[in-house]
């Protein structure tokens, strides 16, 4: 049976399809001269595209440190496995939804976290909790406000129809993300650290299995679309948008994990990206085997399918996998029972070749590690840009007057990017399968317990949260990637949890530009740098290039989600419950972000210093991003963090919270508002200048600082725990009363219900969105 | 003039919906295939010419009624 409308391969087809002249040529030695069938060209374009080859940041990415001690399953995988004692591992990643999510917004914020929560069950892990990271461009930019309200309400559909609770995440905002937002989705599960699937196709003469949602024609060559800048012709090119059915993916999820507690399984790999094409041609690469699938027997949702089409569809909710001799049936009769289609549509061969056949011909007959192997691998030219000295040599203007400080504060409380994402983030179920014992909005991370199969209390908590700031990386590329692994660290210290793992989504633009893979270079050399320092390995992780618009870059945006292990945290914890009963019930081993009580003094530990470069306040103040990133001391972060964490472990430490954009008086008024159980209360700042600028102490954005509050009994403690690790504090203030008051050296600078500025800071994202 | 636009998925998408729908017509014992699920939207427009009123019902689509990355609309003046 031939297959109808296929153009005839040429040059100029192979570069539509994304390829370049030299990879062409590359394909043609491979090929021994030979033409290539058309579905094999378009199984070279997906393979060979940025998006599934990292081509331009593989050389890059070697120098990220992967190992540590409990490190199960680094990069390469499905997803990162790290140990957490007792017999259990916690596996994890973040990936990029970017493109996708500017095209159709709901849809490809949706499948982005179907795509992720399929890399994680693959791994065997029953999926705990989701973070999402998010860049938008001005709330006022074209298209704008129906993007955040698509991808909100995308993320917030598949992931509360899946039933898994969102822990947290972040979102700012940036006139770089006017033309190319970002969509950054995380997941965590939790599995048996002896039973752990990859996706390894393995055993001669073993049968390859298909099973999920039948194959249509969605998102063909997303892959090598995520790969290229958007103009103003992507119109023309847009291919069929992906769709996600979450409820679908619930089904594959709980077939996938009755099967894996069975021994039927010898390989698994979820289909994303390239669908078809990646997975098979990773899972024959892995093992060193080949592959012969049928592509007729592939369940098709559409008529008229073609190969090409079915090896390069990205349907969502599908899954290959490789079983053990005489099990078919069994996991046939399992999807079944699930109302998934699964089928036999190949065998593991010994030949080291993929042959998809269709109706007994042989259309794609390549072989699989020689195309693996010359995948196309670039030592890009790099460039440090030019902006760069001039940004940091930017004038500061005049120091604030104290007669506008209120104006400015209550400015900054409104800033998209400062203002509460409560609009946000309401849409998401954060508690369903109640094991959130730190929710959305709460603390500086999200915690969540972890259950056994039978939903027995481990007695073990896993905290997560995802940080970056893309001013600082913009003023600083190497030490704002830096920023973004101490920062996320520093959250996880603020809830008591220590850092045993971390992830990244690394969201660049053009490689071939020789500024960005400059940029590149330098983000992955600062996240190295931090996590030496701060002794975290990153075990899974995601690129995202050509995010750009026009030709115009984003902001270098290397997500970081760190995720975080408290040991013993059983014990009886009453949900729902305001933080000082939730908490206090588990022995104040874990720390809320809030005041828990009127009277207790506001500390603030590390040192603030005369640094405004890319602060929020700046941006307000001159229009610009621009002034020196500042400073970051991992020897200091490491103290700092490790005694807040002694002080949450030891009781003395009632609320922590790092101070981020906005600054020090935004982030104790933040710890203000989510006091009482989200009422509020106000609290009186009392500051001390020093030699500082009046706008450097409230405003600007030193990192390495964390207000506290504790009782007035432990203020002493506290004072020796902060010696004992050398860490520098001050009393700034204390909490209560319903007004919030600040002065510094004395002088009264501002006096305000602490309510009505609560509602600034609470209602301004709803009000920008309309 | 009343105008009558019908709103299906493009051809390809998948239609979670349609094909919750089918498969409970299954249940039911009914053979079907392919459902699809659109919707149909009635408008009052202001107007005398069929063509100039059909005109501002696509604009209305262009604008608000139709997602064009994965719908598509006729209309129907009657």
């Amino acid at each position: 049976m031939s297959v109808a409308h296929e153009p005839a391969v040429t040059e100029p087809l192979a570069l539509e399809l994304g390829l370049s002249k030299d990879e062409w040529q590359v394909l043609l030695r491979l090929l021994d001269g030979r033409l290539p069938t058309y579905p094999e060209l378009g199984v070279f374009s997906a393979m060979w595209s940025e998006h599934c080859s990292y081509k331009s940041s593989r050389i890059h990415l070697k120098n990220l440190p992967t190992e540590g001690p409990r490190v199960i399953q680094g990069p390469g995988e499905n997803a990162g496995v790290v140990d957490i004692g007792d017999g259990w591992a916690v596996a994890f990643k973040m990936e990029s939804h970017n493109h996708p999510s500017f095209i159709e917004p709901y849809q490809g914020a949706a499948t982005g976290v179907g795509g992720i929560l399929r890399d994680v069950f693959t791994m065997g892990a029953r999926p705990l909790a989701n973070l999402n990271s998010l860049r938008f461009g001005e709330i006022d930019a074209p298209r704008m406000k129906g993007l955040v309200k698509g991808v909100a309400a995308g993320i917030a559909g598949y992931g509360n129809c899946m039933g898994i609770p969102m822990l947290g995440g972040d979102c700012a905002f940036d006139a770089s993300y006017n033309g190319n937002i970002l969509v950054n989705a995380f997941t965590l599960g939790v599995l048996r650290s002896d039973k752990i699937f990859k996706g390894f196709a393995s055993g001669i003469g073993n049968k390859m299995m298909y099973i999920g949602s039948k194959t249509g024609r969605d998102g063909i060559h997303g892959a090598s679309m995520a790969s290229a800048e958007f103009g103003e012709g992507s119109e023309e090119k847009r291919p069929t948008v992906q769709v996600g059915d979450p409820f679908t993916e619930k089904l594959l999820l709980e077939a996938c994990l009755e099967i894996f507690q069975t021994d039927w399984v010898i390989g698994i790999q979820d289909m994303g990206a390239a669908g078809l094409t990646s997975s098979s041609f990773e899972m024959a690469s892995r093992a060193g085997t080949g592959l012969e699938i049928r592509l007729d027997q592939v369940p098709m949702r559409e008529e008229g399918m073609t190969p090409f089409e079915l090896m390069l569809s990205e349907s969502q909710e599908r899954m290959l996998l490789v079983a053990r001799p005489g099990c078919e049936e069994k996991i046939i009769a399992v999807l079944h029972k699930w109302g998934l289609d699964a089928c036999v549509v190949g065998e593991v061969t010994d030949s080291g070749r993929f042959i998809g056949s269709w109706h007994g011909e042989p259309v794609i007959n390549l072989p699989i590690q020689p195309l693996v192997d010359a995948a196309p691998k670039y030592d890009r030219p790099r460039q440090r840009p030019g902006y760069l000295d001039a940004v940091a040599a930017a004038p500061l203007p005049a120091d604030l007057k104290p007669a506008e400080v209120e104006r400015t504060l209550r400015q900054l409380l409104q800033a998209p990017t400062v203002a509460s994402k409560r609009w946000i983030f309401e849409q998401y179920d954060g508690t369903v399968r109640s094991n959130t014992l730190l929710g959305m909005g709460r603390g500086d991370a999200g915690i969540i317990r972890v259950k056994d199969e039978a939903g027995q209390d481990t007695g073990k908590a896993v905290a997560m949260s995802s940080d970056c700031n893309s001013r600082f990386c913009y003023l600083d590329p190497f030490w704002g990637a830096a920023h973004a692994v101490a920062e996320a660290c520093r959250n996880l210290a603020c809830v008591g949890a220590e850092p045993i793992g971390l992830t990244d989504c690394l969201n660049y633009g053009n490689p071939e530009k020789p500024e960005n893979m400059w940029t590149f270079e330098q983000g992955c050399l600062g996240i190295r740098q931090a996590c030496l320092a701060l002794d975290v390995p990153i075990v899974s992780g995601n690129v995202s290039l050509y995010n750009d618009t026009e030709g115009q870059s984003i902001f270098p945006t290397p997500m970081i989600a760190a995720v975080g292990l408290i040991e013993d945290c059983s014990g009886p914890v009453v949900l729902g419950a305001p933080d000082a009963t939730a908490l206090s019930k588990v022995g104040n081993r874990l720390c809320g972000a809030s005041f828990r009580a009127a009277h207790d003094g506001i500390f603030l530990l590390g040192e603030t210093r005369d640094e405004l470069g890319g602060s929020e306040y700046l941006k307000l103040r001159t229009g610009k991003v621009q002034g020196a990133c500042p400073e970051l001391r991992l020897d200091e972060e490491l103290r700092l963090q490790a005694c807040v964490r002694e002080g949450i472990r030891l009781g003395l430490i009632r609320s922590a919270h790092d101070t981020s954009e906005g600054g020090l008086v935004v982030a104790a008024l933040e710890s203000a508002f989510g006091a009482n159980d989200g009422e509020g209360m106000g609290c009186q700042l009392m500051l001390t200048r020093g030699a500082l600028r009046l706008d450097s102490l409230l405003f600007g954005e030193t990192a390495g600082r964390i207000v506290v509050s504790v009782s007035a009994e432990a203020e002493s403690s506290l004072a020796t725990l902060c010696a004992t690790h050398r860490v520098p504090f001050a009393k700034i203030g204390a909490t209560g009363g319903a007004r919030f008051t600040l002065a510094v050296d004395g002088q009264p600078l501002l006096d305000a219900e602490a309510a009505e500025l609560k509602g600034l800071h609470a209602g301004a994202l709803e009000a920008a969105l309309g | 003039m009343k105008v009558r636009v019908s709103v299906q998925l493009k051809p390809g998408i998948l239609d979670p919906q349609g094909k919750a729908v089918e498969q409970g017509l299954h249940g039911f014992g009914f053979e079907v295939e392919h459902v699809r699920i659109g919707r149909l939207i009635e408008l009052d427009i202001p107007g005398a010419d069929p063509a100039e009123v059909k005109a501002r019902a696509q604009a209305m689509c262009d604008k608000l009624l139709v997602n064009p990355v994965m719908e598509k609309a006729s209309i129907e003046v009657l």
